[in-house]
């Protein structure tokens, strides 16, 4: 039986409790320090597959900046970030975009789609 | 006919190649125009104005300092006298502040009393002894702990930057040609006397060369096999202020000096900023530009001593120059060993304030060094005027945005200074081709800020009037870039049209 | 030169001038106007891609161009006028507001009532006075945001971040997305200014080290950075000698602080607050200044946008009554003291209360981290109120409602932070401005 604890500081909200999370054989046994169910979610999760929400940019042509910022929809697991961004390294849309529009749908079989985080209108 | 500015090609001959593209070179420059010559400037760095004429007190002293009959005497006051004639046509901002150097007790009173004199003997005009009482009435924000000063009227005070470009433009637009990015590697002698210049960019034949390379003049002297003097570069740091403390004071304000230098000023720029120093420290680098945390709290100190309450809240950034000094005096006249070579070298304080009559020595130099000189029917003594949108009325400003546009866009906002500044800056005669040289021409960048908000935008207006792509736009030096392209994995198909 | 009349002007079309104006239009203001500088709205949120936003004001995570993308809307749906590319020279008392734009001239506007939205800019390496050459390669980091998010360049490869505010992470993570290798973030404080959850996942994710009580003690490169050298500092945030050491990078990024962008005020008299650096103001958002309101982090440096909105709600609402010449005048103006624990409080003055009004909402920022603390008024010197707050970082701006009865007619207002006997459990609710 093999068992670790884990210090996990939270991210949900700015007060940032700190805790420990205890997994035996992979699976979250006990959590403490954590003050409300936001906090323990995030920590249990963290220690078995933690995931980020992902943020960057693509190219977009024929609008008036370069760039459209993207957001994935949900968090994506944290040792997929950088394969999701070399994918949208390789995206480039073309203007108009609306805010909200499906840039990428299931990134890497993951199930997240990518958004659009903003209009870009036609120059 | 107008000549050319930039990295361009080499002539492969010249009447007269100026080594050194700082105050010094061009106002020589400058000069060799009123003459049927063809005049050529190398400049290593990719503009004008990037040594020591870009890192100074921007002061045009009145001249009292120098000891009676020394270059430095007689080119002081000169120059003093040609930009009072030569400023507003040459478009270099100038005012005319006085200068005073503060005695705090009696002894530093009779030190300035000598200073009087030795003005007096230099020729500088309208020089007063100060008591307390006048100095506190003209200067309230020094301390009190004051005896007196000398108030010199002669003195002013100019921007550095533009007094370069200006002689340059000027230059420029009466033929000279002025290379930059273009080094001296050697110096052809033929029978002890020069035959041509290699460069970075090629060969010119020429039989007269003027040294004006500042901190590397004696190296450029020794590729012509003359050792006869040495630079021992002096470094000075300096804090400058934001324009909203630039009223704390009226003039230049000078510490009683010592033997080593003019001591750490207060003062004003021409622009409204207000600064402090320089300090004066031997180093051996001529190339070495850092300012120091010694050096910063030693003119943080010294300042204080003549205004305690320093806004050093307000500071807006810290440089450093270098002196080239070459000994007491300037290295004015011709090369011992090698004919038709000329030497403007060892240039220190008052070497700005000197410039412009450096250039008239130095074609008498050339004069007698054998050069024949005709002079030019149509040299144009004045550069066309440029506007600066934020010395402006409403109404001129109106003006002006109906007639450009592109005046309309104010990308600078700490100086107020428009689209269409800066592309006059980089479109006109010496034109700028980095961001720090549209600083220098404009201020853009320059302000409190410094860059921070403008800086992107001028990259861009650079990248668009050059032809050139973003990530070529340099900072100031050759190798000074500033953005790299953003690493895209194949521009392939969008997965949405 | 054309002149033109509106009740209600706000400087400045980011998050702070388009609430103002939505809130203004919304509060009867007839001719509302919002003059932007930059060519679209949305001011510094569109180039922060990142999401963090809207929590509270929306009780979703956007992004920064998702938030603003909400108001854009809400302006584009109203009859408010908008000038882009358009920058204000002046704006005189009286309302008189004279602007320049490539496309329309210069202009003069006679506003009724004017908002100042101009948010801040950034502190300079001058401005800390770090030694060293001046080579290409540094910036600040909100300026290399810009060119990274929204031009699409990369200043650097190496990079180095002094100051780890929320900027300096957010970049620290960004330019590690962007392929950069970040080698560390420095900073002069013992403790980080930026949210925990920065730390995390903008550092720990990326095993980016953050050294605390350390300062750049110069920058190096005669072209280009090449490094810089960094020592440690003690309390007293003096260079402990024998520390020094080299790091090697060819971009340095400051995130060393920001400054209330009020120069268009300074021009016209306005009275500021030497601290935060903006102007000084009532309940109201009224400045010294009859007619100019100010909200945003023209007014004081904001964390979270969501309050921008409300204070610039507030500074909309106020600025259209007093342009129907409802705004109550007269009366002195009590001062309100930062006292112990406090860096800042906005509004720094109270004018008269209105009949009916239950509370005031406050906006605090502490002088040092602190853990279960108290937060109290002090009117007249005795203790009139007291606010149980879990934890206290400088760099998270505490809200509170100040119930009026405990204001009271007190000549003599102060806050201060205390550290809270025990533990404290729970934090009361905010509550809801009345």
């Amino acid at each position: 039986m093999a068992r670790v604890v884990h210090a996990i500081q939270c991210i949900v909200c700015p007060i940032g409790c700190g805790g420990e999370v205890t997994v035996e054989d992979g699976t979250v046994t006990t959590l403490t320090g954590f003050t409300c169910n936001k906090g323990l979610a995030y920590a249990a999760e963290e220690v078995v597959s933690p995931k980020r929400m992902v943020t960057t940019t693509v190219r977009v042509s024929g609008g008036g900046l370069p760039l459209l910022p993207v957001v994935s929809v949900a968090p994506v697991p944290k040792d997929r970030i950088f394969d999701c961004l070399s994918l949208l390294r390789g995206v480039s849309v073309k203007a108009p975009v609306a805010e909200g529009e499906i840039i990428v749908a299931d990134a890497l079989g993951l199930g997240v789609d990518f958004r659009a985080a903003r209009d870009i209108a036609v120059q | 006919m107008t000549g050319t500015f930039g990295a361009g090609p080499l002539p492969a001959t010249a009447d007269v190649v100026v080594i050194g593209g700082g105050v010094v070179g061009c106002a020589i420059a400058r000069e060799l125009t009123r003459f049927e010559l063809s005049v050529l400037l190398i400049e290593r760095a990719p503009d004008v104005a990037t040594g020591t004429s870009k890192a100074n007190s921007g002061i045009l002293h009145a001249g009292f300092d120098a000891d009676p009959g020394t270059w430095k005497a007689k080119l002081n006051v000169r120059g003093a006298r040609l930009y009072a004639d030569l400023a507003e046509g040459l478009g270099i901002p100038r005012k005319a502040t006085g200068s005073l150097v503060v005695a705090k007790d009696a002894g530093q009173m009779d030190t300035v009393e000598e200073l009087r004199q030795r003005g007096r003997d230099n020729g500088v005009p309208g020089l007063e002894i100060w008591n307390r009482d006048r100095l506190l009435a003209h200067e309230p924000n020094i301390s009190p702990e004051v005896a007196g000063a000398l108030w010199a009227p002669s003195g002013a005070i100019v921007c550095p930057f533009l007094a370069t470009v200006g002689f340059a433009e000027n230059a420029i637009l009466n033929g000279a040609r002025i290379v930059t990015e273009c080094a001296v590697i050697g110096i052809d002698v033929a029978g002890g006397a020069i035959a041509a210049v290699r460069t970075t960019r090629g060969r010119v034949a020429t039989r007269f060369v003027v040294n004006a390379a500042g901190l590397h003049s004696d190296a450029v002297a020794r590729l012509a096999g003359d050792d006869s003097f040495a630079i021992r570069p002096r470094r000075g740091e300096y804090i400058l202020f934001d324009r909203s403390v630039g009223p704390l004071v009226n003039t230049v304000l000078f510490p009683t000096p010592d033997k080593v230098s003019k001591g750490i000023l207060v003062a004003p720029t021409v622009h409204g900023n207000l600064f402090i120093g320089p300090d004066a420290v031997d180093i051996d680098d001529p190339d070495d530009r850092e300012t120091t945390a010694g050096g910063l709290a030693g003119i943080v100190a010294g300042a204080r001593r003549i205004m305690p309450a320093l806004p050093l809240g307000t500071a807006i950034t810290e440089f450093a120059g270098l002196r080239a000094a070459a000994g007491k005096d300037f290295v004015i006249g011709p090369s011992p060993v090698t004919r038709g070579l000329v030497h403007a070298a060892g240039i220190q304080s008052p070497g700005l304030t000197s410039a412009p009559a450096i250039g008239e020595t130095m074609v008498e130099v050339l004069a007698e060094a054998g050069l024949k000189l005709r002079p030019k029917a149509g040299f144009v003594p004045v550069n066309p005027a440029k506007p600066r949108f934020h010395d402006l009325d409403r109404p001129a400003q109106a003006a002006l945005v109906a007639a450009d546009p592109l005046h309309g866009r104010v990308i600078c906002r700490c100086e107020t200074i428009t689209e269409a500044e800066i592309v006059a800056a980089i479109l006109s005669p010496c034109g700028a081709r980095t961001v720090d040289g549209v600083k220098r021409r404009v201020r853009a960048g320059a302000g409190r800020c410094q860059g921070g908000f403008c800086g992107p935008r001028v990259t861009a207006i650079l990248a668009r009037e050059l032809g050139i792509p973003v990530t070529a736009v340099r900072k100031d030096t050759a190798d000074s870039w500033l953005f790299l392209p953003r690493a895209d994995i194949g521009a392939g198909e969008g997965v949405h049209a | 030169m054309r002149e033109l009349s509106y009740d209600v002007v706000a400087i400045g079309g980011g998050p702070a001038g388009m609430a103002a104006a939505l809130s203004a239009r919304e509060a009867g203001a007839e001719r509302v106007l919002i003059i932007e500088r930059d060519r679209e709205l949305g001011g510094i949120l569109q180039q922060c891609i990142h999401n963090g936003f809207g929590l509270r004001r929306f009780e979703e995570e956007l992004t920064g161009p998702g938030y603003a993308h909400r108001y854009i809307e809400m302006v584009r749906n109203s009859d408010i006028d908008v000038w882009l590319d358009t920058t204000v020279l002046a704006a005189e008392p009286g309302g008189v507001i004279t602007s320049v734009s490539p496309q329309a001239g210069l202009q003069v506007v006679r506003a009724t009532s004017v908002v100042y939205a101009m948010g801040c800019r950034e502190r300079t390496r001058g401005a800390i006075r770090t030694p060293g050459s001046r080579p290409a390669g540094v910036f600040t980091a909100g300026a290399a945001q810009r060119m990274v998010n929204m031009e699409g360049y990369l200043p650097g490869k190496e990079v180095v971040i002094v100051g780890s505010g929320d900027i300096g992470l957010i970049m620290a993570r960004r330019m590690t997305f962007e392929g950069a290798k970040v080698k560390a973030v420095f900073e002069i404080m013992p403790y980080s200014n930026g949210l925990t959850r920065n730390i995390v996942q903008c550092l720990e994710d990326f095993g980016i080290p953050l050294y605390l009580g350390h300062s750049v003690t110069a920058i190096h490169g005669k072209d280009r950075v090449t490094g810089i050298t960094v020592s440690q500092v003690n309390e007293k945030l003096e260079i402990v000698p024998d520390t020094a050491f080299d790091v090697a990078c060819d971009c340095v990024l400051l995130s060393v602080g920001l400054i209330p962008e009020n120069e268009l005020g300074r021009a016209a008299g306005l009275a500021l607050d030497p601290i935060t650096g903006g102007a000084l103001v009532d309940q109201f958002r009224q400045t010294s200044l009859p007619g100019f309101f100010a909200a945003g982090n023209v007014l004081h440096v904001h964390d979270l946008v969501d309050w921008v909105s409300e204070e610039a709600a507030i500074a909309g609402r106020s600025a259209a009554r007093h342009a129907r010449g409802e705004l109550p005048a007269g009366g002195e103006a009590r001062q309100v003291a930062a006292g112990e624990g406090i860096r800042t409080v906005v509004p720094q003055r109270l004018s008269p209360l209105e009949p009916g009004k239950m509370s005031v909402r406050f906006y605090f920022r502490a002088t040092r981290p602190m853990g279960a603390s108290l937060l109290q008024l002090y009117a007249d010197g005795e203790l009139a109120f007291e606010r149980k707050l879990r934890i206290v970082k400088p760099s998270e701006m505490i809200v509170a409602d100040i119930p009026v009865r405990k204001i009271g007619a007190a000549a003599r207002l102060e806050f201060r932070l205390a550290p809270a006997p025990g533990k404290v459990e729970t934090e009361e609710e905010i509550g809801e401005e009345a």
